[in-house]
């Protein structure tokens, strides 16, 4: 058996990160802001998938192009039923030549994604109200780093934010916020080990009610969706965040871009206990391609709203739902 | 683990299983959904093709054999091709003639790097080994942190130091050598992907220190990129084995089919929960059966074995046998279970385990324990000694003491006199032949069966699935038991 390796040939010295005007909009939603190239950069490595296929030329076989099309979806995560479903709608639609294979895929995509339009983030800006964004996911997908970058985010939007260590399972993962904390300066809220995590959150928002922050954002503790006992805690954890001043605005899942099938799994459990309103997909520097968001987006109507495309602070960004379909197909 | 994937198989087994003969049709369809069942389990698709060719090879390379019918022949070939994809025989660990044995564990961000390495030190102690566990993920905030943390929780010993990785875990080598510790752990900083810098990095470690086993720790949950990142790691360090974590989810696990075929390395452990115990070697062949749904009883006698007291087994054994097994050797046993790992852990492993039971095996709350074993200790010695004198007030006062309802006093005891009528049964069956500690450990499957009837008895209420995971395991243990004595009579008045 051979495998391909994939190896890229870095296409120019990547650009530098933009620190501000990366950040999610806020009520009212405002445009999604144009994706930084920095995105498009670091997609552009999974761009190997599609090169078979590419490879055929324009005169080459439709039938082949249909099998290095299910190849490559395959290999990005995108899962065999979707898969499965999208060359078949590719095949209704009779392109021309693979070179249109290609072109009818990265349509069939923007559909996809066109199918959940709001992406935007919400704040409530009514007196007297703490806005509090949960952090959910199993354990090990980078939930504290996204919630410093996040918070780093907002407040440059101007946000006063509080951070809520809720995650007092995990030995030294309140240690690691306090130092996100500190690089974004923000303020921390943080528990004794093994306490109650709704106890953590609900002193937080008192704590953030009384001084006055806009936003509340929870880091909870990593959990496998298939431990009920677990999934109950985080249903309480929810519970007594939306107890005034509190009110939950987003609770997004945060999602390994390694992930493979079992993303889905995790997505669906999730959204089915604590009403996920929209997926973070960390990691996405990687090799990793993160195509199991297609089949969340399709079958589950659920929104990637940012991307973590690096390790820096300011390496978390919009999702561009554009430029993940061209960086995956390619052009 | 792997369900989805046992599940597809079944499916394909039973389809053929009515079949006289398997036409080229069949065996190709079959084959298809064998394939369909591999990529949605994240086997990488490469893998996959192998895979299927390998199962194609052994079916068509031997005659039909007269024994078998044609859907027996396809479960034995994928058996027979799961066993070597998964890894053949289980690694064999040698340590070091001059100590301290270094291991070295690398992996990408999240896959569990920290944990594996405190498990591993809390395992290596339970086989009687002194380990030192070196700290030299100096990049993720707090990391050294969770490493102490965790060590000090499996009685560990924890060495890092500020600064260079690469000299820290040198010095951390030295420092087991010093402290004459058999063996030395070192945790490394995981990278969001395979870079140049992060392989730099952890290969000067390897060089430095020479580490006489590299793992990689590899998330079950992974997808198709776990071949590559394997391969990665494997051309730059030379690994010899793998460490499965966070196999405890409903991953199907096929980055462990990816992983082992593509740098031709066995896994060595998985991690099956979130606490310290839980991780073990992995068995291919073990594994092989269990997603065939035949069980792993040998990996769960292993265990019973090695974690059980044999003198408290041997005590309560022995009551149980003469009938006067009281209230306090029930908590012994509960104690002897929990040691095994968790509650839903030690279900799995059990044989006919489908779909169902394996999901409610996981919903068991383990926390449960703990009340089972405050209402227990309110209670006076003669009441556990005699459950029958429990009246109405006391049953207010041990509620009241335990923190508890009369109802869930009531619940406990109620379970607890169907286990011993159980225990009756079996006692008067005798369980023939067979070693001493095997025996011994059989008999606690059939209490840890009741025990889970206990537990659920007083879990809060649940969805109906919940249910299952209370009744159905537990009558599982119990047939084990029965099969295990051959001559017992069922109980009576159930």
């Amino acid at each position: 058996m051979v495998l391909r390796r994939r190896r890229r040939t870095q296409q120019g010295e990547p650009a530098p990160e933009p620190a501000t005007g990366s950040a999610p909009t806020s009520t009212p939603p405002e445009p999604t802001p144009p994706a930084p190239p920095a995105l498009r950069e670091r997609l552009g490595r999974t761009r190997g998938l599609f090169a078979p296929l590419r490879a055929l030329g324009a005169r080459g076989e439709v039938a082949a192009a249909y099998d290095a099309a299910e190849e490559a979806l395959l290999r990005a995560d995108v899962g065999v039923e979707t898969t499965q479903s999208l060359i078949s709608s590719l095949r209704q639609s009779r392109p021309v030549g693979p070179g249109g294979v290609l072109a009818a895929l990265a349509d069939r995509l923007a559909e996809v994604f066109a199918e959940n339009p709001d992406r935007s983030l919400r704040v409530e800006r009514a007196p007297g109200v703490v806005s509090v964004w949960l952090f959910v996911g199993v354990n090990g997908v980078g939930k504290t780093t996204t919630v410093g970058k996040v918070a780093l985010a907002r407040r440059e939007q101007g946000d006063s934010v509080l951070l809520a260590a809720a995650d007092t399972f995990r030995a030294a993962a309140g240690d690691q916020l306090a130092q996100w904390s500190e690089r974004a300066g923000v303020a921390l809220h943080r528990g004794a080990p093994g306490s109650d995590p709704s106890s953590v959150v609900f002193d937080a928002i008192q704590r953030a009610g009384a001084r006055g922050n806009d936003l509340v954002l929870v880091d909870t503790a990593g959990r496998l969706h298939t431990k009920v006992n677990l999934i109950e805690e985080l249903r309480k954890i929810r519970r007594v965040a939306d107890r005034p001043p509190g009110r939950v605005t987003e609770v997004l899942l945060v999602l390994d871009a390694t992930t493979g099938q079992n993303a889905l799994a995790q997505a669906r459990q999730f959204t089915e206990a604590v009403g996920v309103t929209g997926v973070v997909l960390a990691k996405l520097d990687g090799t990793a391609k993160g195509g199991v968001v297609i089949p969340i987006e399709r079958q589950l109507g659920l929104p990637v709203k940012l991307v973590g495309v690096g390790e820096g602070l300011a390496d978390l960004v919009p999702f561009d739902p554009a430029a993940f379909v061209d960086a995956l197909v390619g052009a | 683990m792997f369900d989805a994937l046992s599940e597809r198989l079944e499916r394909v087994a039973g389809r053929l299983r009515s079949r006289g003969r398997i036409s080229p049709a069949d065996l190709e369809e079959a084959l298809a959904e064998i394939r369909t069942a591999l990529l949605e389990a994240d086997v990488e698709l490469g893998v996959a093709r192998h895979f299927i060719e390998g199962v194609r090879a052994r079916l068509s390379g031997q005659a039909l054999s007269a024994s078998l019918t044609p859907g027996q022949q396809v479960v034995k070939a994928v058996h027979a091709q799961l066993v070597e994809a998964l890894g053949g025989q289980a690694l064999r660990l040698t340590y070091a003639s001059r100590p301290p044995t270094v291991v070295l564990l690398a992996g990408l961000q999240g896959a569990g790097k920290t944990t594996a390495a405190a498990k591993l030190a809390r395992w290596w102690r339970g086989q009687g080994r002194n380990p030192l566990l070196v700290g030299a993920d100096l990049q993720r905030p707090a990391a050294v942190e969770q490493l102490r943390v965790l060590g000090a929780s499996a009685q560990v010993r924890v060495f890092s130091q500020p600064g260079d990785p690469v000299s820290t875990a040198v010095a951390g080598v030295e420092e087991a050598r010093r402290l004459g510790r058999d063996v030395c752990i070192i945790d490394t900083a995981g990278r969001l992907s395979v870079d140049q810098e992060l392989m730099d990095e952890v290969r000067r470690i390897s060089e430095r220190t020479e580490p006489h086993y590299t793992f990689l720790v590899v998330d079950a949950m992974t997808g198709q990129d776990a071949a590559a990142t394997a391969r990665a790691f494997h051309d730059a360090l030379a690994l010899d084995g793998v460490v499965l974590s966070k196999l405890d989810s409903d991953a199907r696990g096929g980055a462990a089919l990816s992983v082992k075929e593509v740098v031709g390395r066995p896994i060595v452990f998985a991690s099956t929960g979130e606490r310290l115990e839980d991780l073990d070697l992995f068995h291919p062949d073990r594994m092989a059966d269990r997603i065939l749904g035949m069980g792993d009883v040998l990996s769960l006698i292993e265990q019973a074995e090695r974690t059980m007291d044999q003198e408290v087994v041997a005590r309560s054994a022995e009551r149980m046998l003469a009938g006067r097994f009281g209230l306090d050797d029930f908590l012994d046993q509960l104690h002897q279970v929990r040691k095994m790992g968790s509650l839903g852990g030690v279900l799995r492993m059990l044989p006919g385990m489908n779909r169902e039971l394996r999901q409610a095996a996981d919903q068991i709350d383990d926390r449960q324990v703990a009340r089972v074993e405050a209402i227990v200790r309110s209670m006076t010695p003669a009441e556990r000694a005699d459950p029958s004198i429990i009246d109405g007030s006391r049953r207010v006062r041990i509620a009241r003491g335990s923190g508890s309802s009369t109802q869930e006093v009531n619940q406990l005891l109620k379970q607890f006199k169907e286990m011993q009528k159980l225990m009756r049964t079996v006692g008067r069956g005798g369980v023939p032949g067979g070693r001493m500690g095997r025996l011994a450990a059989a008999r606690d499957l059939a209490a840890a069966g009741g025990l889970s009837d206990a537990l659920a008895g007083l879990a809060p209420p649940r969805p109906p699935a919940a249910d299952l995971a209370s009744g159905r395991p537990a009558a599982r243990g119990r047939k084990g038991a029965r099969k295990k004595g051959g001559r017992v009579t069922p109980p009576k008045g159930r």
